[in-house]
């Protein structure tokens, strides 16, 4: 077998074949690495230099700065709960109602612990001990929402968008039946006063929450087995059932995990607008994939980073804020968004063609 | 070669409806060989082959590990006991890299409270890949490069490192090249050639009767989910395989 032979003795032929095919791939590599991520970063920092550059006295007052990151902070937590479940080639349209239910339930429980309004706004005197069972009831039944919506997916094998959508209209329709559609207004005034408008260090509280939230996981996503899991269920879920992964419960924990995010949200929610907002979060589900997408996440699973979503939250934000400032009517917003979401998935498409042809 | 077979099938029967996939079939392995499987459409292999790996279960008759009698009721059972199996569909993740394939499902972690906390220590994992890639010459610019970047030999390559990683006795390998090119091909021969001297035994299924004279120790020839012929790599002629799978003349002469 002379010809196995040649590979085995590495013939000049085959080490000017691996060096060609290296250098090939690795330039493509490189411009992979820039349109996979890379360019919607730029995108945000070109937003940020116009806006800043035309009106630099408005667009870049700290005021103006840390209102926008406070705007970005509940879409940010609810994002990256997305990241996962889109990361793991399923899809959460459930996110902002889970958001109302959990608000809702929250907000009731810590109105039945602290009893009647006593503040001046309509706000209650409980103390942190109130604050902190609403939290963990927010936290609570977001989580049961998402193990349903896992159950649902991964055991009785109903599409992730079919469930996530009809969990969407049940917990909105729960959260309208346990109020009689009327927001929960009654909550306590340290939450809206020490979280909601609070700092630390001079940071709203609210970017602190969001900005660990994302910090920590980042860490989870790309640096544990939890994370390495959830790659691997999105790239080949086959595959990783085939290796031992028990994928039922993957799934499962991948679900609540962002329902649990969106408990977490629904607390930031009370504490921003000391009042549930029922019918305030029609778009999250969308605003999240819109911003997951942008961050060079994509659809089809596998591939994903939570940094990216962090950019991807920011750019329909600054775009608004940017567009109120300039004086354009800010309808004109949800057209540019709507363009750079469809420019997104084309990006992540041509990405692929040019990596399958490699 | 020894006496007593690596793993060893005995009167083993599977139906499905009126079909009679496997009709008591009898097949058996050696340590540190590679045994060509081959079969006409039909013949019974990929059941056979799906029962010896714990996809599947046999209605009757009794599969034996170095002796002993097991039962291999899940493809984990059978990974425990040091078998694995190589798919034609390949059955890695595309975008993680060839070391995190490598160790999916039994990846390695920090020390200490990290470990615990499940963080993974990539670094252990891409030394380790890239010793276990070394050792099977197998040629990969980094360990860390993802799968969707490799050619179609070097996916199969990555896979079968995988399998030799974790199983210690048996791989099963289904047309490993049946989708590859004519070097890619000579390759993934070569590869074998290291996992079985590495002591592990290959189970090879092949339509290709050059590449199974070509590699195979030893042929395992079977016909209508029975074993009709065992022929050593001496005696194997392309005419006496395909003789063999498809004609009843040749039962008599060679089995024994």
């Amino acid at each position: 077998m002379n010809w196995i032979k040649s590979f085995t003795g590495r013939s000049h032929e085959e080490l000017r074949e691996a060096l060609d095919s290296d250098h090939a791939r690795t330039s493509q590599e490189r411009f992979n690495r820039f349109i996979g991520g890379g360019w919607i970063f730029i995108l945000l920092l070109a937003l940020v230099a116009v806006f800043w550059v035309s009106r630099p006295e408005q667009f870049g007052s700290a005021y103006n700065l840390t209102m926008l990151a406070v705007n970005a902070a509940i879409l940010l937590v609810l994002s990256v709960g997305q990241t996962f479940v889109i990361i793991s080639a399923g899809i959460d349209l459930s996110l902002g109602a889970v958001l109302v239910f959990s608000s809702v339930v929250s907000a009731q429980t810590m109105l039945w612990l602290s009893g009647e309004p006593a503040g001046t706004f309509g706000t209650t005197a409980g103390g942190w001990g109130v604050v902190a069972a609403g939290l963990a009831a927010g936290l609570v039944s977001g989580a049961a929402w998402g193990m349903l919506n896992g159950l649902l997916i991964a055991v009785a094998r109903i599409p992730a968008l079919i469930v996530t959508l009809g969990s969407l209209g049940m917990a909105l329709g729960m959260a309208q039946i346990l109020t009689g559609g009327v927001d929960v207004r009654a909550v306590p005034d340290r939450l809206v006063t020490e979280v909601g408008t609070g700092t630390l260090f001079g940071m709203p509280i609210l970017v602190v929450i969001a900005g660990s939230v994302a910090i920590i996981a980042a860490i989870v996503l790309h640096l544990t087995r939890f994370g390495l899991h959830v790659f691997a269920v999105g790239s080949n879920a086959e595959a990783a059932r085939r290796s031992g992964i028990r994928l039922t419960l993957r799934v499962i924990s991948i679900y609540a995990l962002s329902g649990m995010l969106a408990g977490l949200a629904a607390t930031m929610s009370i504490a921003r607008f000391s009042t549930t907002t029922i019918n305030g979060h029609a778009m999250d589900n969308l605003s999240t994939i819109s911003a997951v997408v942008l961050g060079g996440t994509s659809l089809f699973g596998g591939v994903g980073s939570i940094v990216g979503t962090v950019i991807g939250v920011f750019i329909p934000i600054v775009l608004l804020n940017g567009f109120v400032i300039l004086g354009i009517p800010p309808f004109w917003q949800t057209v540019a968004m709507g363009a750079v979401l469809i420019l997104a998935v084309w990006v992540d498409q041509l990405k692929r063609r040019t990596r399958q042809g490699s | 070669m020894s006496a007593v077979p690596l793993l060893e099938v005995q009167n083993v029967r599977r139906r499905f409806g009126h079909v009679q996939a496997l009709d008591g079939v009898n097949f058996a392995v050696y340590p540190g060989e590679i045994c060509a499987l081959i079969g006409d459409n039909g013949a019974g292999k990929s059941t056979l082959i799906k029962i010896l790996s714990g996809a599947d279960r046999p209605d009757e008759g009794r599969i034996l590990l170095e002796g002993r009698e097991v039962s291999l009721d899940s493809p984990l059972s059978a990974q425990e006991l040091g078998i694995a199996t190589v798919y034609q569909d390949l059955a890695l993740a595309p975008d993680l890299a060839a070391s995190d394939n490598l160790f999916l499902g039994r990846e390695i972690t920090q020390s200490g409270v990290l470990g615990r906390l499940g963080f993974l220590n990539r670094r252990e994992m891409r030394r380790r890949a890239a010793q276990q890639f070394a050792r099977l010459g197998v040629n990969l610019r980094s360990p860390s490069v993802p799968v969707s970047a490799l050619s179609g030999g070097q996916r199969q390559s990555v896979a079968i490192a995988r399998a030799a990683l974790w199983a210690d006795k048996v791989i099963f390998m289904d047309e490993p090249t049946a989708a590859l090119g004519v070097m890619q091909t000579g390759r993934v021969l070569d590869l074998i050639r290291h996992v079985r001297d590495q002591g592990i035994a290959v189970v090879l299924i092949s339509h290709n009767m050059s590449q199974v004279i070509e590699i195979a120790d030893r042929v395992e020839v079977l016909r209508l989910g029975r074993r009709v012929a065992r022929i050593d790599r001496a005696s194997a002629t392309i005419e006496g395989l395909v003789a063999a799978m498809t004609s009843e003349s040749a039962l008599g002469e060679s089995i024994k």
